[in-house]
This record gives C-alpha cells, structure tokens and sequence, in this order.
C-alpha cells in the first residue's frame, strides 16, 4: 500500500493506444491510472510493462489530444476492477462500464479484478443441464447445456444478428431457476445497435448489456466481454443464477486484439494475429462454467464471423480448439431462404450428450437425433452423385434419401421467427422421421 | 540474499539477484510467486514467473530455492490430480477456493499417510543414485522407494513409515526420507536402454490391429478440432494393458479435464478390478492457467511417469497436447525477445521436444529391472494443416502416427483414424509378437489394407458411373470394406464396445474377411451377387 498518491507528468513517448512514462517509482504490473489530458478530459489505463523506472501504460478510449507536456498520470497501486452488484441487471454499459442508457451509475456493492481468475479443474463441475434456444437445430441436434461454451460460426451477410436477436428473446431454462442474459456487443455498429435495443427494452430486469460501438475506442473491444464475464461470474456464483452471456462479434474482438498487439510491437503469427491469440481467447472462454456445490453457472454463446467463410481461418479455427463444438451457419440454405441457415453436418455439441434423454430432455432424443442425422448426411452424399448421374438414374431408395434431405431443410432446420419448444422440435423429428421409415433406419 | 524486481513485462520478470543459476527456481515478489531463472546476464537474471502476476511491482523482494525447479516423488501419486507446478489440486481448492490464486505453495504428497516400509538391503550396501532400497504398497504396485543420491547404507527404518521420516539413514548420517526431490528437466538415470518387443493393447481395434504400439513407444495423434484427440486419448488411458497411466491436459478445456475426473472416479480398471484412478496421476494445466506452467507440465508429468518406471512398471504418458505446450514455448520464447522460426516458433522446438520425446522407451533401471515409457501425444494442427512445424518435428521423432481426419469425424466416423495416411514403425515388431498367438494376424491385416485401399479407388468410379454400374466383384468388395469400416474400424467410446482384447479383434476381422472370401469365390462359379447376398438374408432369417 502506497501512503500517497503517485502523480506523473513525465511522458516520454506516445504511440498509437500506447504511453510511455519515465522516472516512475514503484510500478506495479497491471495496475490501473488515470490519466488527465491536456484539455481536462479524464482517461483511464492500464500498466502493460515496466522497465526500471520506465512505464508501459495502455490507454482506455484513444490517445487523441494527448501530449508530452500537460499530461498527468496518477497512479491508483491497485489493478483494475469491476464495480458489481445486483443494480447492473436490466442496465445498458458501454466497454467502460459506463451507464449507456442515460441513467445513473448503480451503486457497487463490491469490486472484484476483471481479469478474473482460473477455476481450479478440480472444483469444476461437469455440464449437463440444457437450455432451450427454441432453434431446432441447436436444441435437437447440438443441444447446448449450462457451463458450455458453443459458438456460432457465421459468414458475411448471413442472419447471425436475427438468430442473436431471437437468442436474447428466446432461451429459457425448461425448470424456471432465476435465468439472466449478458448481452456482450463488440465492434456494434449504430444501425445494429438500434436493431437491439429494442429487444432489450423488452427485457427488463432480465439482462445486462455491454456496448461497445464501431466507432467507440479499440482497447474497449478488449475491455468489454471482460467486464461482461466479471459480472456474469458475480451473478452465476455469488447470486447463484443461470447467466448465458451471448457474445457478437469475437471477429471484432480478434482484429482489435491484433491492433493493440501490433502496436506494441510484437511478433505477429498466422494472418498477422499475436501468437498468444489462443491464450488469450481461452481466458475468456474458459470463464463459462459451472461449480460443485453452487447453483449458478456461465453458459457462453459467442458468435464469430469467419473471414472469406474460411473455418481454418486463425479466428474460428483457435475458438474451435477451446470451445465444446460449434454451430455452423451455410450460404447455401441461406440462399435457399431456409432460417436459420445452420448447416448441422459440420456443427457439434461435445457436451450434448451429457444433457439429453430421459429425465433431461424426453426419452427418444437420442436416437431421433442420430437417425436424423445420419440420414440426412446420406442424403447429402447423395446430393453429388446426383450431380452427376441425375435423379432419374438412381435407385428407388436413393430418390428418398434425396426427399427427405430436401424436406429435412423445409421442415426441420426451417422455421422462421417461431420459437420451438423441445417437445415442438422432437415432435417435428420424429414425424418426419415416421414419414421416411423406409431409408431412415 | 533478497535480491529484487527491476522490470516487468507481463510474465516475464528481470530481477537483480546474484550467484543465480539457469534453471534455478526463484520465488518472486512479496506473495513468493514461483519462477524459473531462464536467462542471465551480469548480475540481473530473467525470469520466467509461473503464476498469475498482475500486481507484481518494480522493487518487490526476490528469494532463491537454491536448486531448480524440481517434483516431489514419492508414495501417495497415484490418483492425483496435480497443476502444471505439482500442486495438489484438491488440496488447493480446499486452501484457497474454487478459483486459483497466486503464491499458493502446498506439498504435493499426503505427509500423514502411514506406509508399511520393508527392504531386503542390508546395512553396508551401497546403492548407486536411483537404486532401490525397499518398498512399500501403493494400490495394486510394489511402490520401490529409490535414493536420489549413492552413499552407503547405515540404517533401515523398515515397519510403519510416515514419508517425511527417514524410512533409511546413510553411514555419513544422510536420511533418506519416503520422498525426495529430482529437477523437472533432468531425465531420471538409467542402465541401458532396450529396444521396445511388446505391444501395448489399446483395446481400440483399428491401433491395435492396423497400427500397434508397442511398449516404450512414441506415436503422436494430429487431429484438427473436433476429430476426437481428446476421446481417444481419455479412452486408451482408460483401457490399455499398462501398470500406470500419467494423463496430462495441457493447455485444454476445463470442462473436458471435470468430466475426465468424474468418468475416472467411477470407472475401475479391468485388469485389476481396482478404481481405475489408483493407476492414474492427472496433471491439469487447462488453457486459461498460466502459459509458463503449462510449459513446465509435461516436464512434471514425465518426470512423475519416469519415477514409476524406475519401478520395473510399464507406464503410459498420455498429453493432450502438445501443440498447447509449443504455443506456450512460442510465448515464452517471444516475450525474450528472441529471434523466431516458422511460425513464429523458436528454432529450437525441434531440439527441445526430440529432448523430451526421448525420454520414453524400454530401460534396464538402475535397481536391474526392466520399466518401460510410452507416449501417446496429441498434436492439434492450425487449421488442421499438418505441415506446420509442431506435427512435422514430432513426426521426426516419433514411431507412429495416428492421423485423425476432419471428413472422417464429419461422417461421424470414430476413432477417425485415416487408415491410408496413419502408419506404426513398430508394426513389424508387433507383428512378430502377435503372430506367436495368431498365425492369421499378419495374412488378415494385408487383406484387410488391400480391400480398404481397393475401395478408396473403386469409390471415385463409383461416383461417376453409380454403384449399378461396377461389376459384381468390386460391389462385393465395397461391400465388406463398408462392413470393415462401420462394424469393425468404427467405435464407440461411450459403449461397451470401447474396449476390445485382441483376441476379439482378431476374431471379428476374420469372420469380416473369410466371408468376403467366401462370397468371390462363389462370383468366380458365376453365381449372381444379389442371388448371393439373398440365400444370406433368408439364412440368417
């Protein structure tokens, strides 16, 4: 504990997000400053690296109007925290936790680091409750269970914002607990932030919401899903609720991330992403969870747009080696007007089997998904040899395998705005499946 | 002699301390966080801090541990589950919570344990480091008690032992307490090294089968995300033939590392009927726990499976994976600032995992046993693009490979072993050991690989002309190798199918294979293949 406080006007150099101090005494890693700016403005920072008496200081909402001369840092000997408590529910933050819906800052109940700290694998508790997202696809056949994280892997111009949207009306917890939404927007632009507020007005006290705009500072990007887990690990493990945290877009939180990095000079890896992306990402996937002999838990849902719909791209391929599946969203039923577009071939709930079947979800659900499954994965093998060979010049059986993939998409996979429900959705499986006894079993 | 902290940049921390040596574990900072002196230059040392250091300031107090950076062995392993640093896990958690916190130190070993210590050495001999000089019941093993150092037997303190007594004592009055210390990248001492001649059953048909392992091998399991590295891995811990099993996650999911817990606190080993975590130790070291003591994990992990082994015991090492520890080198390399390779990789991770991928083998121990060291390493490719740099080293050292592949797992095909690109160096070996109990063995598995090979071709014709158009002996032959691939390749890990003895194995394949004989020579008479396939159908029924 310092006795006073440090205060500095000692800049050496400015670069891009970044600050250096000389003739600092007794810096400490991480540690939080504020820093005044030449015009009165009042900024915020964080202590990167410190060499001797020299300070590495990453800056919270730009470096403009920043000078050698007239700015002071003060230094605050304690790192950064998370005001929490119950009054963030039913609130809007921007990637600073500041009030973004023009009401007054809550009053905190206590602090905690917003870094968080690694749940010790051995107090970790293994998922297997599900969550109805009311899609077909995700509760049928990659159904999502509380302490998962399952990302959505979007392209360019597919409706990931709708299926994000519906998410936040939708998911529910089939045995009522006290179920909370953090709502994470990273790299939001105005016109799809409209697009959600209106969704959260409809909320109430049932979320809490993190905003950080295309156009608010970069280092925010980095700040906001950390803020948003501090305070979804406060709500699932002190106040013992079910928080999903939906997270859009982890593409924009990845870029961000390579701008910093870049600034501060460090080795760039694959497409220009620092070699320690992995790491980095897995500090915030990691934080979903559940514990031994607590009720709560942390269900993560982020989406990722996947550049040049590559899924080796560094992106979705790192968030695929932490997470536990994936939903992967296609072009081609997208253009086929099928939603939501989630191409079920490729997408994977590791934990889903844990969460299914009797006294979980319904008694036949594993088997409905398997047969599903695999017979529609027949019928898309099926779809190139009638490429080549046309329909007519196929077997009886094979022309049915073909239909029921076809009516496999119409029905099942498509279902527009209306929510399902898990009997809706194994109702649905299992009459089709009836349909098309003859290839599906 | 308090040194302290000069500069701070993220996990790497220089301090000013002197008389220091590389690879000496220093304690950092006022909450005496571990770390490992890698650099040295005059009197300022560079080290690598093992733990969460946010709030680490400049000036703060640095200790020396006057030695490096070492495991604590001895009886009472077995069924732990420690971090990358050794830390009991359960112990920490009931320390210090269900999160992890910096600067937490508890000894590894239960010290209230009582042992039953009994030797046949007699006082006067002299025992060479790393001999034995008695034992004591760990589970189902003889757990031997082995001296880290020579000297000349004075005392035996044989009956009931608490292993921070000295279960022997030295004639230059050196205890030898139930435990002791040996440096993390030092290997353990050997007599000689042998070369591998037994298979190690898997229980999964298409390794043991296609591509045995042998005891004292090395295979490494490349997979992209979502092949099933991590079933397969978690299923052969639980089945192989092997005495003990050191399982390490490293730089994985948590959630995976809870449900293997779970799954292993319930499961007993069919070999002895015992909790099958009697014969495991778990090093968890999940991604969001610190880069540098996922580094360091392996390193402890191998060294606890090196000490068993010094016990005439056949262990297995199993890493999930090993790409998670070269990406930590890579980090670690990175923030030295030191000149990078492919990938950003430093230049050394060849030298430094061929290092460490030696330690595995068949060895005549110093105490005149045989033990032997398997690896079973999963590697996780970026973009599962096997040409990066952390597959191909490892496939320089390594003597199989099983390839897992992405169309394979989509098809929902498990394990999803590609079949025409995996292959096992140790093949002929094992070949030779199984055809002692099976002079069908070798016959079956080449025609077992000609009908898998000759499908691969067959099925791009049949992709343009329809499976009406082959003749009939290649639809026979499309036939059994859909049969080999989903009745006898696929396996289901969750079922009792999981685990098949050899003898199962070999059983399965030769009905697979003498009906498909069977049925072509019936093709030759000029019998119809439909014809054939029906009298089957209305037999069977």
């Amino acid at each position: 504990m310092r006795l006073a406080e440090h205060q500095y006007s000692s800049v050496s150099a400015i670069r891009g997000p970044l600050l250096f101090l000389d003739r600092v005494f007794a810096a400490r890693l991480g540690e939080l400053v504020r820093i005044e700016t030449p015009d009165g403005r009042t900024l915020s920072g964080e202590v990167l690296k410190i060499t001797g008496e020299q300070v590495l200081i990453q800056v919270f909402g730009g470096t403009h109007g920043l000078d050698a001369h007239n700015t002071t840092v003060s230094f605050s000997d304690a790192v950064m925290r998370a005001p929490l408590g119950t009054g963030t529910l039913g609130r809007v933050f921007d990637g600073s936790f500041k009030p973004r819906d023009g009401l007054p800052m809550f009053i905190p109940e206590f602090r905690m680091p917003v870094l968080g700290a690694p749940i010790n694998p051995v107090a970790r508790a293994h998922p297997v409750e599900f969550i109805e997202t009311g899609f077909s696809t995700i509760d049928g056949l990659n159904t999502l269970v509380k302490g998962q994280k399952l990302p959505i892997f979007s392209c360019s111009g597919l409706p990931a914002r709708e299926m994000t949207d519906q998410l936040l009306r939708q998911a529910r917890l089939t045995d009522g607990g006290p179920f909370v939404l953090v709502f994470v927007a990273i790299g939001l632009t105005h016109f799809e932030y409209q697009f959600y507020q209106q969704t959260l007005e409809h909320m109430q006290s049932r979320f809490v919401a993190f905003i950080n705009l295309a156009d608010d500072p970069v280092v925010e990007r980095l700040l906001a899903p950390r803020l948003a887990l501090t305070v979804a690990e406060d709500l699932a493990f002190r106040q013992e609720m079910d928080v999903l945290v939906i997270i859009t877009d982890m593409t924009n939180y990845c870029d961000a991330l390579r701008e910093i990095s870049t600034a501060r000079e460090e080795l760039p890896g694959r497409r220009g992403y620092p070699g320690h992306m992995y790491s980095d990402l897995a500090s915030l996937y990691e934080r979903a969870g559940r514990i031994h002999d607590r009720k709560g838990s942390v269900t993560l849902l982020p989406t990722v747009t996947m550049p040049e719909d590559d899924i080796t791209h560094p992106i979705p391929d790192l968030t695929g080696y932490i997470t536990e599946g994936q939903i992967v969203l296609s072009r081609e039923l997208h253009q086929k007007g099928i939603y939501p577009p989630v191409d079920v071939l490729p997408s994977l709930s590791r934990l889903m089997q844990y969460g299914i079947g009797k006294g979980q979800t319904r008694k036949d659900h594993r088997d409905l998904a398997n047969h599903l499954y695999r017979t529609y994965a027949k019928g898309c093998d099926l779809r190139r040899l009638e490429a080549v060979v046309g329909r007519d010049g196929m077997l009886a059986e094979d022309r049915k395998a073909l239909d029921f993939a076809d009516r496999f998409e119409s029905d099942f996979v498509h279902q527009g705005n209306t929510r399902r429900t898990m009997d809706d959705t194994l109702d649905t499986a299992k009459k089709l499946l009836d349909e098309f006894r003859e290839v599906s079993r | 002699m308090n040194g302290k902290v000069t500069s701070i940049s993220g996990a790497t921390v220089c301090v000013d301390l002197p008389d220091l040596k590389i690879g000496d574990r220093v304690f950092v900072g006022s909450s005496r966080l571990t770390g490992e002196v890698v650099r040295l230059d005059g009197h300022i040392a560079t080290v690598q801090v093992f733990e969460d250091n946010r709030g680490l300031g400049i000036g703060e107090p640095v200790t020396t541990a006057h030695g490096p950076l070492t495991v604590r062995l001895g009886p009472g392993l077995l069924g732990g589950v420690f971090d990358g640093l050794q830390r009991p896990l359960h112990r920490l958690q009931q320390d210090s919570g269900d999160f992890i916190t910096s600067g937490q130190d508890p000894f590894p070993l239960d010290l209230n344990r009582t042992w039953d210590f009994s030797s046949k050495c007699k006082p006067g001999v002299t025992l060479k480091t790393g001999e034995a000089f008695g034992k004591v019941r760990e589970g189902h093993i003889d757990h031997l008690l082995l001296t880290p150092q020579e000297g000349t037997l004075a005392q035996l303190n044989t009956g009931k032992l608490q292993i921070e007594n000295p279960a022997a004592i030295f004639e230059d009055g050196q205890a030898l307490p139930g435990w002791h210390s040996w440096p993390v990248r030092r290997a353990r001492p050997i007599s000689c090294k042998l070369p591998p001649t037994t298979p190690l059953i898997t229980g999964q048909r298409c390794l043991d089968f296609l591509f045995p392992m042998l005891k004292g091998g090395v295979s490494i399991v490349p997979g992209g995300f979502g092949t099933g590295k991590t079933v397969l891995e978690q299923t052969i811990a639980k089945f192989a033939d092997v005495d003990v099993v050191v399982y390490v996650g490293c730089g994985e999911r948590g959630n995976e590392m809870a449900g293997l817990l779970d799954e292993f606190a319930e499961l007993t080993d069919p070999r002895t009927d015992r909790p099958l975590m009697e014969r495991t130790i778990i090093v968890a070291n999940t991604s969001n726990m610190p880069v540098a003591a996922r580094e360091s994990s392996i390193f402890t992990a191998v060294t606890m499976a090196e000490y068993y082994r010094d016990m005439g015991l056949d262990v297995l090492f199993l890493a999930d994976s090993l790409s998670r520890w070269a990406e930590a080198l890579r980090e670690i390399s990175a923030a030295l600032e030191e000149m990078p390779g492919e990938d950003g990789y430093p230049t050394y991770i060849g030298s430094r995992l061929s290092g460490f991928i030696e330690r595995a083998g068949v060895v005549q121990t110093i105490s005149g046993v045989t033990g032997s060291l398997s690896m079973i390493l999963a590697v996780s490719p970026p973009g599962a693009d096997f040409s990066e740099p952390v597959t191909q080293a490892c496939l320089r050292v390594a003597g199989a490979l099983y390839m897992l592949d992405t169309q394979l797992a989509h098809r929902r095909h498990f394990p999803a072993i590609n079949w025409t690109q995996s292959y096992s160096l140790y093949s002929d070996t094992a070949m030779a050991h199984f055809t002692e109990q099976h002079a069908e063995w070798s016959r079956l598995q080449s025609r077992c690989r000609d009908i898998l090979q000759h499908e691969e071709a067959l099925r791009e014709v049949a992709e343009v002309v329809g499976m009406e158009g082959l003749q009939d002996r290649d639809r026979l032959l499309m036939r059994t190798a859909e049969k080999i691939r989903l009745e006898f390749l696929c396996q289901n890990s969750f079922t009792d199918d999981a685990y098949a003895t050899p003898q199962r194995t070999l059983k399965q394949i030769a009905a697979l294979v003498s009906e498909h004989e069977r049925l072509s020579e019936a093709l030759k008479d000029g019998v119809l293949l439909d014809d054939l396939l029906k009298e089957d159908t209305d037999a069977s029924s």
